[in-house]
């Protein structure tokens, strides 16, 4: 029996405002527990929420930068829940209109070109953060309670978990490129879950889906669908029948564990949060956001092929993430040739960064320093050998390229008269080579060559010696 | 005699002029708390500090320019006091202390007021005759037998029985008003966003407000001149430019309509509610108004979408008294028992009442036919109410349908007491404000005329309540 496989997504992104959405309280990653909390996001008696304009700001730029209508009438409602990390026990979040609807990425998999649409973004408050550490308590941490989120809806358009991921790909670009998120999945500022279903081929209804919760990876998403998919198929084959259930990824077991069976719908007994305004959105308010809507990766990725030449592969590479194109941007903008930077960048950058903890915002080097480098090797002052060595001290130290190969006398010997010098001194101290070079012998070249380096520590440069080389021995 | 017969204006003037200090107001307030509280029940917390604040502000007393400054005031206690116990009435937040003042509180402090104590009240607000308050019953200073009418029973009966020269109060369907016509004081519902909500515990969003009780119409717009304004911490707070309410009281109302809906004087109204009424209307004329006969079709909806409506906001309000983070926490193994046993415990029966009603009203298969309903009959009442007002400056009838009833007589029947509330209700659904102010008595006990108008009419209501008083005869203090 052929199977086919049905994948729809939940993400939700942590928007990089400075404060929360309700609250003035600041959010910054890693603070101590419960120390970015005050009345209003503990949910004390008697607190009212104001909405964060920014949190709105950067909402209505993530459904635009993916595609979405943006709603001219909006408004909040409560969803209701008790849960310890919710302290108002309830979430303000958006029902029946969200913020952002009807919206898609396009992404090639496997050389084919798919759009996968997305259903809604809306914007909501995210919960506390919970630690079940003790036997007989669990503690809540609240400095995450009422940080602006995102939750992107995508419609049940994927149909593998290589749709899927590609998806989740892309979207993690966009968000990032577009300055909405720092979609950091190892911080928590992108979460997905992920709703599976499997029908024979031809089939009209979905089978019974599966929800896959906290998966902290694109890796891990793979391997969780994938195994689930072969799971569904397999009861399906067998003749078993599919419940609805929870489940979560055991990374070191590499299987999906039961969390919870679905009964039914969870009644959040949705209604219009009174506490808050509708929210208008007009098209002044649109415009002066499109208008900060920056050039997006597909878009990026044009222009480097158009403009600088550089391959499909090279484009991808440099906008992998939005940091580091921004960082390849800026080592253009500083002059240097593009194809030279694109390779520096993915050569011996990259190997650097996947050595060392650092990234491309904390490394000591900066995009002006490489392109000083770039031009150092141009104008041929430093040999591509030297310039290694000169990259690693900027890269390490931050050396800054001139005043480096300055003060550590690494520029390449390029005086003719100099190198001449030396080659008609060697020819005269060793005549043979010149007869021997003559009769078909390179390894009298070598030697000659060899020598001069030997003479100058290295620092004659190769190709003007080479020159020079065959200049002197044409005149014998 | 007492000090708090000088009014507002009064009182001031002898402040500044070092005839009266603020310590001999304060005396005065816990000295008729000590004599009378013990039969009334008012307050829940006393200040404890207020006579150190007092020492400190009487030199200060001669310069200042507030008029409130240095005058005693009860707080109810749903409205949230930094520093001091803010308990709701409700054996769940029995021993909570707030982190941050109400905006209301923090406007009574910069005006100089001096807080004497939080004021009982029907638990979360919730009920008509202050009988639902956890720790003990108000009792009505004219019949200490009857009750005081609710939900801000402690803020009514506390003026009246002058322990306090004014207080707060909330309505969030008559609680202001009811009690305030049971005790014989002007109570003010103000237009829904007049008055910021920060700081006061939510029972029903959409219909909660805050506003002044006092002995005259005169101190009751002194009290809201301090109060009203656009707050930045409430996203339904207006931003409309306020005029001094004190300002506009004088003056006749010759040639004023009012309108006297005849839903407002159908059966359910008593006959001694009914004559003072009819005798008010007359006073009314005499001063040059005209009554005209109206109909507020809708009005009969009044109950059940206020039930609905208010039910479910607070089943959702009150979610956040799970015993996790302040306020009662059962003793419990599992997270479930938690939540289900600290309410359990900390909620009185009226409160569980309207959480379980509201919580079914929202329910997935229920919504529509409830939420939503009362929503489209709440737009209904809001354009019946605007109808009227394109014709007339104001809408007058009974504040309840009858006078204070005995303590216990209702307690078992929900749906009677909800009753007493069927013609403040529509004011809070449509969002306009409403006076009750004193009109006479009936078997020896306070009758209210309440005054309804357009959204931001405070100064009509407040006129034809000045103009009304003044020839009504205005405050009396029951004997005790």
């Amino acid at each position: 029996m052929n199977f086919e496989t049905i994948i729809g997504i939940e993400v939700h992104a942590e928007l990089s405002t400075k404060s929360k959405i309700w609250c003035g309280c600041s959010r910054t990653y890693g603070a101590e527990t419960n120390t970015q909390t005050c009345p209003i996001c503990l949910g004390h008696p008697g607190v009212l929420p104001k909405l964060n304009e920014e949190a709105v700001n950067l909402a209505i730029k993530a459904a635009m930068a993916l595609n979405c209508e943006v709603a001219t009438d909006t408004k909040f409602d409560r969803k209701n829940y008790f849960y310890p990390d919710t302290p108002k026990a309830y979430q303000i979040s958006q029902f029946d209109q969200p913020i952002g609807f009807n919206g898609h990425v396009d992404v090639e998999v496997d050389g084919e070109m798919k759009r996968f649409r997305i259903e809604r973004v809306h914007l909501e408050e995210d919960a506390g953060k919970m630690n079940h550490t003790g036997e007989k308590h669990s503690v809540v941490d609240f400095n995450r309670t009422g940080s602006p989120l995102i939750e992107i809806v995508s419609e049940a358009d994927m149909r593998s978990p290589k749709d899927a991921v590609a998806y989740l790909e892309r979207l993690k670009e966009v968000l990032s490129f577009a300055g909405v998120s720092d979609v950091k999945m190892e911080e928590g500022s992108l979460r997905c879950d992920c709703n599976i279903s499997v029908r024979p081929f031809g089939q009209e209804p979905f089978g019974t889906k599966t929800e896959l919760k906290n998966l902290n990876s694109f890796s891990n998403v793979l391997k969780a669908l994938e195994y689930e998919e072969e799971r569904h198929r397999k009861l399906l084959i067998t003749g078993g029948v599919m419940r609805q259930e929870t489940l979560r990824f055991d990374e070191a077991a590499k299987k999906t564990i039961l969390m919870r069976v679905k009964e039914g719908a969870a009644d959040y007994r949705y209604f219009p949060e009174p506490d808050l305004v509708r929210l208008e959105i007009d098209e002044e308010w649109k415009e002066r956001i499109r208008a900060t809507l920056p050039e997006l990766p597909v878009a990026r990725r044009e222009r480097y092929m158009n403009n600088y030449g550089l391959s499909a592969y090279d484009a991808k590479a440099l906008t992998s993430t939005r940091e580091f194109s921004d960082f390849f941007e800026a080592t253009t903008a500083a002059g240097a040739e593009p194809k030279a930077a694109a390779n520096w960048l993915m050569g011996e950058v990259l190997g650097h960064l996947n050595k060392s903890d650092e990234t491309i915002e904390t490394m000591k080097l900066t995009p002006g320093a490489l392109a000083e480098l770039i031009r150092l090797i141009g104008d041929g002052t430093i040999s591509s050998k030297i310039a290694k060595r000169v990259f690693t001290a900027m890269i390490e130290e931050g050396a800054e390229p001139k005043a480096y190969v300055e003060a550590n006398g690494l520029a390449q010997i390029s005086d003719e008269n100099l190198l001449r010098g030396y080659i008609v001194d060697l020819f005269e101290a060793h005549p043979q080579m010149i007869e021997d070079f003559k009769n078909g012998k390179d390894r009298a070249k070598g030697f000659i060559i060899g020598q001069i380096m030997k003479q100058t520590k290295g620092m004659a440069n190769p190709a003007l010696l080479d020159g020079l080389f065959h200049e002197e021995i044409a005149k014998r | 005699m007492s000090l708090f017969d000088h009014g507002v204006a009064k009182l001031h003037t002898l402040l500044k002029e070092g005839e009266v200090t603020v310590t001999d107001l304060v005396k005065e307030s816990f000295d008729q708390i000590e004599r009378t509280d013990e039969k009334v029940g008012a307050f829940l917390t006393l200040n404890e500090d207020a006579f150190e604040q007092a020492k400190r502000m009487d030199d200060l007393a001669k310069t200042a320019d507030n008029p409130l400054f240095g005058l005693p005031i009860g707080v109810k206690d749903n409205i949230v006091t930094k520093g001091t116990r803010t308990t709701c009435a409700s054996k769940f937040l029995e021993n909570f202390v707030p982190a941050h003042d109400a905006t209301v509180v923090e406007r009574l402090h910069d005006a100089g007021a001096v807080t004497i104590g939080k004021l009982n009240m029907d638990e979360f607000a919730m009920g008509s005759s202050n009988e639902n308050s956890a720790f003990k019953v108000v009792r009505n200073p004219w019949d200490t037998n009857r009750v005081p009418g609710g939900s801000s029973g402690g803020s009514a009966a506390t003026v009246a029985a002058g322990q306090v020269l004014f207080s707060l109060g909330s309505d969030t369907g008559g609680s202001i008003r009811q009690p305030a016509a049971y005790c014989g004081v002007v109570g003010m519902k103000p237009t829904y966003g007049l008055v910021s909500r920060y700081g006061l515990v939510a029972f029903a969003s959409s219909l909660d407000q805050i506003g002044p009780l006092t002995r005259t119409v005169e101190d009751n717009a002194y009290l809201l001149n301090a109060i009203a304004g656009h707050c930045d911490m409430d996203s339904t707070s207006s931003t409309v430019d306020l005029p001094d309410y004190t300002k506009t009281l004088h003056g006749d109302i010759r040639g004023m309509k009012l309108a006297l809906p005849k839903e407002f004087m159908s059966e359910g109204v008593s006959d001694g509610v009914r004559k003072q009424i009819e005798q008010a209307i007359e006073t009314l004329k005499s001063l040059g108004a005209t009554v005209e006969t109206v109909s507020l079709p809708t009005v009969k909806y009044a109950l059940p979408t206020y039930y609905l409506l208010a039910s479910s906001e607070a089943s959702s309000n009150l979610a956040r008294f799970d015993g996790i983070r302040y306020g009662r926490r059962a003793e419990a193994d599992a997270l479930e028992e938690v939540f289900t046993y600290s309410r359990e415990q900390g909620f009185g029966e009226e409160v569980k009442r309207r959480i379980m009603l509201g919580t079914y009203a929202l329910s997935s298969g229920y919504y529509d036919a409830f939420y939503k309903k009362s929503q489209q009959v709440r737009t209904l009442m809001k354009q019946d109410f605007a109808k009227v007002f394109e014709n007339y400056d104001a809408i007058i009838g009974p504040t309840a349908p009858t006078v204070a009833f005995k303590l216990g007589d209702q307690l078992e029947d929900p749906l009677t007491m909800y009753a007493n509330d069927i013609m403040t209700i529509p004011v809070n659904l449509a969002g306009v404000p409403a006076i009750s102010v004193p009109a006479g008595l009936s078997e020896g006990l306070p009758v209210g005329l309440q005054i309804i108008g357009n959204h931001y009419s405070e100064p009509t209501l407040y006129r034809v309540a000045h103009a009304f008083e003044q020839a009504n005869g205005g405050f009396k203090m029951p004997q005790l």
